[in-house]
């Protein structure tokens, strides 16, 4: 098989880019689209001609280095799957196919497809876990997790950090990725306790960095991970709920209203006179 | 051939304290009584440099910096989850002894040991064992969704050779789970201001100042700056070395060169010869293919593995009718049959290979055939139990292997050796700590199925804060090196020497073709079967490749930019060291062990024959002394929990 590759070449960050095309030759059918850049960068080695720079690792599907628009497309022609495993039968013998870096403000370009993610990063620190300090876990037993629910969380918990949904999503928006995170932690009872805290801190960070969601829903056919829609109806549930609540409780405890900041700013309302845990009825 | 071993290394004095001796059940908790402590209020006044972000560099990192001390993380990825934790599949395991299937801490301890062909340290072996328990603990408050039962409770399977059912998993992707959970609580910490992350910064070598750890040299691979980070203490927790056969399980980026140069810099290298090939990898299929990915070991559970009877059948598989296949592990090991442990599966398939009754296009690999389990769990449970496994391999070969049996290969997967620790997972270099793959002591030569992500874990959460600590207490007050210190500064300038020797070779072979010359030289001469000469000559071509790539190699583009092409060339110009080494150790250890197949020491049954008069050791290397030989120093192994004996997998 022979193709022709259309490759965005930059320098470095500052340098203004363009795209050279390539052609390539005795194309393996099973050949993925990262080996199709190894058999072009060791034709150009050969040559003495910079190669390709391209983010990679497992080549398995698994860790999420890898990451570009092949013909538009985040990672590729098939849906919901990664580059390292989208393969050269994909395309018909003597197809261009164009290749770019993710494009969106919170993935500056460093070189070539080499793109920062660490926007991504700032979404997780800012929320994206369960406080529990080494050495203070309870038997793991003593927490049941109904198997469905577990399952559930599973499904959630796949994402490999990858950024497809950001590339694909005409936004830049981030809302597959966060809320992905946020619904796995939330599905499970570990989750509960830091649940709301949880989804204001990263949503508030996220806008930050990403563009906002208006329900395209490119993200999911994008995602290898089969991440689906539905994380972002309950991360926007959730975000909305924390509004009102701080923790995973069910009713909004009183004493907990003054960290609400929807609350706290009815409080200087005509009615609204005094906590009544901080004060009680100062009568006049 | 005649071989004289003494011209190619030198033997020094063995080791003797590397663990501290008592009840071997007791051993762990008196120890910790043992260990100082640093008071709360000092622990800010000690910087500590965890260098990796797997699952042992994260869970150091994020317990040491929760703590209070001062911690740099550094990850040549561009995030800290994408070490290559992330792709253990099957899981993890632990003696919860959740099943009434007769399982227990001494039991782990056992099959460790025993799975490890007796070259590994008990007390090490048996702390792994206790503290398998904490971790599945304290994974689970972290969220991982670890698989439940219907009743609502942790469920477990059992994994290659073994048969109680102890390993806890999460679909097909423990290790992710468990990285992204280990991963996050790094960037909890980073996101509360206590801990630095570097990413995209490789180390390139290891400061040694007065004689101990003090830092490390990095090259930051956006703008290839080259520049020191000084610390009271380094950890490295950097992984295996697997990757040096080119065409391995292990990721792309994976490589050697930050327990390299530790060595360089005088830390011992723990059996560098104990590889293990994983038997249920991807056979090559073309030329092109970057790795022969792994294949979980889970799908031995109810997959059943044969060959034709006859060379050269090439019949569809499910033409050849059932009495002209050879289920050939069920034939020759009858009690364990497709559970065998890894290296007699791998060399049982390597049999198969070379009798010509190898499978597939090449016929370079075996059947692994679900049909059986298929007609007795049905479709919908496989799909639970292995789904992303088996659509993988369709996306891979194309084939369905719900329909037709896969094929498999032995491919390169972990490495058992890596820097040599004591007790403490301390090196020989004080302040120097290794953590996970990249450290040698809990596998022996060879490692049982789903105690890699065990022995990370174990080590990054519940060994090294605790070690860590020990070795800070008594020097509070001490200053960590200035840059300009002559031990730093020679660190680094000998770093920048070497970065710019590569660039300055301007040859006509790319990097990467040096790596995969030699990646098939130690797969002919240091894979799944060894022989003296073979590994004689093996070291011989090594040495000629290394000298072959200090003259024509050819790295693309300068040094102060990203360059992926340096990047390789510098591990690469380390891998093509290691395999020297690799060569030497399997040559100079006499037997068979474990993965380790001298085929000039077997049984009639050609099973592994060890040699216990002389081998009942560990080596730990240091780098070649003034005459150019290595020098092997030898830590004398006992066993007395699990008194030694042959493994019968009949």
């Amino acid at each position: 098989m022979r193709l022709s590759l259309v490759i965005w070449r930059q320098a470095d960050a500052t340098a203004a880019g363009d795209f050279e095309r390539y052609e390539l030759t005795d194309i393996a059918p099973e050949v993925s689209i990262l080996e199709l850049l190894d058999m072009l960068n060791a034709q150009l080695v050969a040559e003495n001609r910079d190669p390709v720079a391209f983010d990679h690792d497992c080549r398995e599907g698994i860790c999420g280095s890898c990451g570009l628009m092949v013909n538009g497309q985040a990672h590729g022609p098939v849906d919901s799957t990664p580059a390292c495993l989208q393969r050269a039968r994909s395309f018909e013998d003597g197809d261009i196919v164009t290749m770019e870096p993710f494009r969106a403000d919170a993935f500056p370009v460093i070189r070539d497809l080499v793109v920062d993610r660490s926007s991504l990063d700032r979404i997780i620190a800012s929320g994206g876990y369960v406080s529990t300090a080494t050495n203070a876990a309870p038997e793991a037993l003593t927490m049941s997790v109904n198997k469905i629910e577990s399952d559930v969380a599973m499904d959630h918990a796949a994402c490999i950090g990858c950024g497809a949904c950001v590339a694909a999503c005409p936004n830049a928006a981030a809302q597959l990725f966060t809320g992905a995170k946020v619904a796995h932690l939330a599905q499970l009872p570990q989750g509960q306790v830091e649940r709301y805290e949880r989804v204001r801190s990263m949503v508030e960070t996220m806008e930050e960095d990403f563009g906002s969601c208006t329900n395209f829903g490119e993200c999911v056919p994008a995602c290898p991970a089969d991440i689906q829609l539905d994380v972002i109806a309950l991360l926007n549930r959730d975000y909305a709920r924390s509004m009102f609540r701080v923790s995973g409780d069910e009713e909004v405890r009183h004493k907990d209203r003054r960290d609400i900041p929807w609350l706290s700013r009815l409080r200087s309302g005509p009615w609204w006179q005094s906590d009544p845990d901080d004060q009680p009825h100062a009568t006049s | 051939m005649m071989i004289d071993l003494d011209q190619r290394r030198a033997v020094g004095e063995p080791i003797h304290d590397a663990a501290p001796t008592g009840d071997i059940r007791t051993l762990w908790d008196d120890h910790l009584l043992d260990l100082k402590l640093v008071n709360p209020a000092n622990r800010r006044r000690f910087k500590v440099i965890v260098v990796g972000t797997g699952l042992a560099g994260a869970g150091a990192a994020a317990t040491l910096s929760e703590l209070g001390y001062q911690v740099e993380a550094f990850t040549l990825h561009d995030a800290p989850r994408r070490a290559h934790s992330v792709a253990a599949q099957g899981g993890i395991n632990a003696a919860k002894a959740y099943k009434a299937d007769g399982d227990s801490v001494d039991r782990l301890f056992r099959d460790t040991v025993k799975g490890g062909d007796f070259r590994s340290r008990e007390a090490d072996v048996h702390r792994l064992s206790e503290m398998s328990v904490r971790v599945i603990d304290h994974m689970t408050a972290l969220g991982v969704p670890f698989a439940r039962e219907y009743g609502g409770q942790i469920a477990t399977r059992s994994f290659g050779g073994v048969q109680v059912s102890r390993t806890f998993y999460a679909r097909g992707q423990t290790g992710q789970q468990l990285q992204i959970a280990g991963s996050q609580q790094l960037l909890k910490e980073v996101g509360a201001g206590r801990l630095t992350l570097h990413t995209r910064m490789e180390m390139l070598d290891l400061i040694v100042a007065d004689g101990r750890a003090a830092g490390i040299v990095t090259r930051d691979m956006v703008t290839g700056e080259i520049r020191p980070h000084s610390a009271h203490a380094v950890v490295l927790a950097t992984g295996g070395y697997g990757n040096v056969y080119f065409k391995s399980t292990l990721a792309k980026s994976s490589n050697v060169t930050a327990t390299w140069r530790a060595h360089k810099r005088g830390a011992l290298f723990g059996n560098p010869c104990f590889v293990q090939f994983h038997p249920t990898s991807l056979p090559v299929s073309n030329e092109w293919q970057s790795k022969t990915t792994l294949m979980s070991e889970s799908l031995r559970n109810d997959g059943r593995v044969w060959v034709p009877k006859v060379a050269g059948d090439d019949r569809p598989p499910n033409d050849i009718p059932e009495d002209e296949r050879d289920y050939y592990l069920e034939r020759m090991y009858p009690s364990f049959g497709n559970l065998a442990p890894r290296d007699i599966s791998s060399r049982a398939a390597k049999a198969q290979l070379d009798a010509g009754k190898g499978v597939g296009p090449l016929r370079n690999g075996v059947y692994l055939d679900f049909a059986d389990a298929i007609a007795r769990l049905g479709r919908k449970t496989m799909e639970e139990r292995y789904g992303n496994l088996l659509d993988l391999y369709v996306d891979a070969t194309g084939e369905d292997p719900y329909t037709a049996p896969m094929r498999i290969a032995p491919g390169p997967h972990f490495v058992m050796g890596g820097l040599w620790t004591d007790y403490n997972q301390m090196s020989n270099i004080p302040g120097l700590f290794v953590g996970g793959e990249a450290s040698f002591n809990y596998h022996g030569a060879n490692r049982l199925g789903a105690n890699s992500l065990l022995s990370a874990s174990v080590d990054g959460w519940f060994v090294l804060p605790w070690t860590v600590a020990n070795y800070l207490a008594p020097r509070l007050g001490t200053e960590v090196p200035p840059d300009d210190h002559p031990d730093v500064e020679a660190a680094v300038s000998e770093t920048r020497e070497r970065v710019d020797a590569l660039l300055a070779v301007q040859g006509t072979r790319g990097p990467d073709e040096y790596h995969k010359e030699l990646g098939q030289l130690l797969m002919d001469h240091v894979g799944v079967e060894r022989h003296a000469d073979g590994l004689a000559k093996g070291m011989d071509a090594i040495r000629e490749l290394r000298d072959d790539f200090w003259m024509n190699v050819q790295v693309v583009g300068h040094g102060q930019q990203l360059n992926q092409e340096l990047e390789r060339a510098g591990r690469i110009a380390d891998y093509l060291e290691l395999g020297e080494l690799m060569a030497l150790d399997a040559l100079d250890r006499d037997e068979s062990a474990g993965a380790h197949f001298r085929s000039e020491h077997q049984t009639e049954d050609g099973e592994a024959l060890r040699d216990d008069d002389n081998w009942t050791s560990g080596s730990a290397w240091s780098p070649p002394g003034e005459d150019g030989r290595p020098i092997r120093r030898s830590e004398p192994l006992t066993f007395e929990a699990v008194p030694l004996a042959t493994r019968s997998y009949k």
